[in-house]
């Protein structure tokens, strides 16, 4: 019991310290601001124009998909932030206190949680200048974005532990574009599924970042109402498919995280 | 007196490398053992070792008589480490940075900002101490980065390379904040690659070459194992030489080189400043002009050069070997 009392402990002083960095770096806190924005009005006017999504307004559409993208594209923060830390050499001088070996990393996924919290609010008062509402209810819509961050929060964990493999906070930012692009566009965050051939399809089914997006549009009440999910599981069943994913991650990524820290070498 | 800190055979292998090779260390309280080597000689490992922060593959080590990896946690309450790059946060102030580790070593709300105020005053950073680090120069960040391993006042310190990179000043201020410490009883394991700075902080010198030490003993005790003082004189003209040659023949117990270009005369000799004055008197008898004239005691290079065979300050290909094995 008091070990579990010594993370929340340790990891709040870490969370502390990562949230004085947002005030600290204008620059970080402006990419965490502008970028949300920039993705709806560039998402939403672009392709917005272009693309039929079939009966309901595509900009409307697309919102879900542009949440879920930048919240995706948030958790990159996680992995660049303890890589930089592993290379100053911050994380020796954590490993060589008596502290919780787990708080550095419960600590700064809990700062990215703030991160994504900001970006979302941004990317709504954004959405709704541009035509998109809620057309739910309150409940509905702050399960909608509590599902967003818990999906972030579980991605969070998963670039956490690369950002303790790779060597510097670059690599995080390449090698995470890597994963992160195919994930967020093979999806049906931006086209409907239907428009996509055979393989792809079917990734793009199966693949979580869909079941995201098909939830928020489905709690936000973004779908035309003649709207029929395709007839997968993972899409008729978008929340407990989400659900089951952020937990399959989590169960994964945070003890894996956990032990990478325990023996990670600076560098 | 007891050791303060023990090691027993440390081994460590990065792969094919052999970073330590079954190295023994012994620091009675409250002394300070100079670890000298070049880079990848195994310093860093051995001290990463000690401080829990690696495992070994074989041997033991215990630090304030805890052993490092049955209890790595008990190791860590009892001791400091301040690391070769200045491990502070560049956003944070230089109060906000020991204050966060106050507050990870659990001295409480209030006590961690009263140490931390207190650091900051005796390392002269006061004024500072409410800017963020990155405001600082390299110096005064090392400084802080000493601050913050002594924020639980830890009974045993661990410094890597401590002034690597700082400049002469920067440096020389460093070693005058290190040696208040030890004098507070501190029991210091310092590591350096700087010949010099083992000379003026430690206690005891070991030597460690690939992995091992080779030489063990006080930096006199060293120097005297490597051996011979030289006389070394310049003297006014070249005429001169041949007579000079011919005086220090006299205390001479080895070889006298001469250099005829620069009139550069040097003679091992027995019995120090003695046989300098000795030396010195038979040459004013002569009539011989002397332009610069010094007793020569080896450094802790000619040591290392005697002992390894190789400069001191060679980066071999090991050194690269671990450093790329370490990052991985």
């Amino acid at each position: 019991m008091t070990e579990v009392l010594d993370v929340f402990a340790d990891g709040a002083v870490v969370t502390k310290r990562n949230l004085i960095k947002i005030i600290r770096v204008p620059e970080v806190l402006v990419w965490v601001l502008i970028s949300p924005i920039m993705f709806v009005l560039l998402f939403g006017y672009v392709f917005g124009s272009a693309i039929d999504a079939g009966g309901v307004s595509y900009r409307e559409f697309l919102m879900g998909g542009i949440f879920v993208q930048t919240v995706v594209f948030g958790a990159t923060f996680t992995g660049a932030g303890m890589a930089e830390d592993m290379q100053k050499g911050i994380i020796d001088r954590f490993r060589s206190l008596p502290m919780s070996r787990s708080a550095v990393l419960f600590g700064r996924t809990a700062s990215d949680i703030v991160y994504n919290v900001l970006s979302i609010v941004i990317m709504a008062g954004t959405g709704l200048l541009i035509g998109w509402r809620v057309r739910t209810s309150i409940l509905e819509a702050l399960a909608g974005f509590a599902l967003l961050l818990l999906f972030s929060y579980a991605f969070s964990w998963v670039m956490g532990y690369i950002g303790l493999l790779v060597p510097s906070p670059e690599v995080v930012n390449n090698a995470s574009f890597m994963v992160i692009m195919p994930l967020t566009f093979v999806a049906n965050t931006f086209v409907p599924l239907e428009s996509l051939p055979g393989v792809l399809r079917t990734f793009a089914e199966w693949n979580p970042v869909s079941a995201v997006a098909q939830a928020v549009r489905e709690l936000f009440g973004n779908l035309p109402a003649d709207y029929v999910a395709p007839d997968v599981w993972s899409l008729q069943n978008p929340v407990l498919y989400t659900l089951i994913w952020v937990a399959i991650i989590l169960a994964i990524f945070v003890p894996l995280a956990v032990r990478q820290y325990k023996r990670a070498a600076s560098r | 007196m007891t050791d303060m800190i023990r090691a027993n055979g440390l081994v460590k292998h990065y792969g094919e490398v052999k970073a330590l090779d079954g190295l023994d260390l012994a620091v009675p309280e409250g002394t300070v053992l100079g670890l000298l080597g070049p880079n990848g000689a195994g310093k860093t490992t051995a001290v990463r070792i000690l401080a829990t922060l690696l495992e070994p593959d074989a041997g033991s080590a215990e630090v304030a008589g805890i052993d490092v990896v049955a209890d790595p946690d008990g190791v860590r309450k009892q001791i400091g480490l301040s690391g070769q790059y200045a491990a502070v946060d560049e956003h944070l102030t230089g109060f906000e940075n020991l204050d966060m580790i106050g507050r990870l070593y659990r001295l409480g709300r209030k006590a961690s900002r009263l140490r931390a105020r207190e650091l900051l005053e005796r390392f002269d950073l006061s004024e500072a101490g409410d800017r963020p680090v990155k405001t600082y120069s390299g110096g005064m960040q090392r400084r802080l980065d000493l601050a913050g391993a002594l924020v639980a006042e830890p009974v045993v310190l661990f410094l890597d390379e401590p002034t690597t990179g700082l400049d002469p000043r920067s440096r020389t201020e460093s070693w005058k904040v290190i040696r208040e410490l030890v004098k507070e009883g501190t029991t210091l394991l310092l590591t350096t690659q700087y010949l010099e700075e083992a000379d003026h902080l430690a206690d005891d010198i070991v030597v460690i070459d690939l992995g091992n030490a080779i030489a063990r003993g006080t930096s006199d005790q060293l120097k005297t194992q490597v051996g011979g003082e030289r006389v070394e004189l310049v003297v006014e003209s070249t005429s001169d030489l041949a007579r000079t040659e011919a005086v220090l023949a006299e205390f001479a117990v080895g070889d006298i080189q001469v250099e005829t270009h620069s009139r550069h005369v040097s003679a091992p000799v027995s019995g120090g400043a003695d046989a300098l004055i000795r030396t010195l008197r038979r040459l004013d008898e002569n009539a011989i002009k002397v332009l610069d004239v010094g007793l020569r005691r080896p450094t802790l290079d000619d040591v290392f050069l005697e002992l390894t065979g190789h400069a001191a300050e060679a980066d071999t290909d090991g050194a690269d070997k671990e450093r790329e094995m370490i990052s991985q």
